[in-house]
């Protein structure tokens, strides 16, 4: 089980590939769940220039951490990974990686999901787009 | 020895409508998360779907306060 917030751009296809490699359960899982959401180009009907994502340092990291521990008691998995940006992103990075681990598919898909979900409703982060004559905060969650 | 400060965080739209990002309130006996609010915000009207936490955990506003808190007020959560 890992958290990461990351402060520069991060290639979420490599960094799973990392964490398996040297994860201890080779071997054990027959499925990987994995969601990475990237940022659009577009939102709202307008053009998106760049985003600042800002976070709450420690709140963020305890509550993901929680939404993860939550994941491995109600679901039979081996494994969890959330990696997650912030600070200034262009169209088209990579902003979330959440990958679990188990034995056989239900629990992977079921506990991703979940990871997701939570993290989507109650994680603090925050957006901020830059359109071309104005930046404005993202009110809601899609 | 404990600190007879609270500390008081706000983030994102937030922070820009109270216009700070922290503050410290001193700290008295009773005080709830609502009392925070008001004591580093003049009495600001606190907008609706604001979320609040105390020492990084989500509380509602009639969560009591003591000395050496960290109080966080925040806009809904937009991350992902």
């Amino acid at each position: 089980m890992l958290i990461e917030i990351k402060e520069s751009a991060f290639e979420p296809y490599q960094r799973l590939l990392d964490y398996q490699s040297e994860s201890g359960f080779t071997g054990k899982y027959g499925a990987t769940a994995v969601f990475v959401g990237s940022m659009r180009e577009f939102n709202q009907g307008d053009d998106v220039e760049a985003m600042q994502l800002e976070h709450y340092p420690g709140m963020t990291e305890k509550y993901l951490e929680k939404i993860s521990q939550e994941a491995a008691e109600k679901w039979d998995i081996l494994d969890s990974l959330i990696v997650h940006r912030v600070g200034e992103m262009l169209p088209n990075d990579p902003i979330v990686l959440v990958a679990v681990w188990s034995a056989h598919r239900a629990a992977a898909f079921d506990a991703s999901r979940y990871l997701m979900e939570e993290l989507k409703s109650r994680a603090p982060f925050w957006k901020k787009e830059s359109l071309s004559n104005e930046s404005r905060w993202v009110e809601k969650n899609t | 020895m404990t600190n007879p400060v609270i500390t008081v965080k706000f983030f994102a739209s937030l922070r820009e409508v109270v216009g700070q990002g922290e503050a410290e309130i001193a700290q008295s006996d009773g005080q709830t998360v609502i009392d925070i609010w008001n004591s580093s915000t003049n009495n600001m009207i606190q907008p609706e779907n604001t979320l609040m936490a105390v020492n990084m955990d989500y509380v509602d506003a009639a969560h009591p306060v003591k000395a050496g808190d960290e109080v966080a007020f925040f806009p809904p959560v937009t991350g992902g």
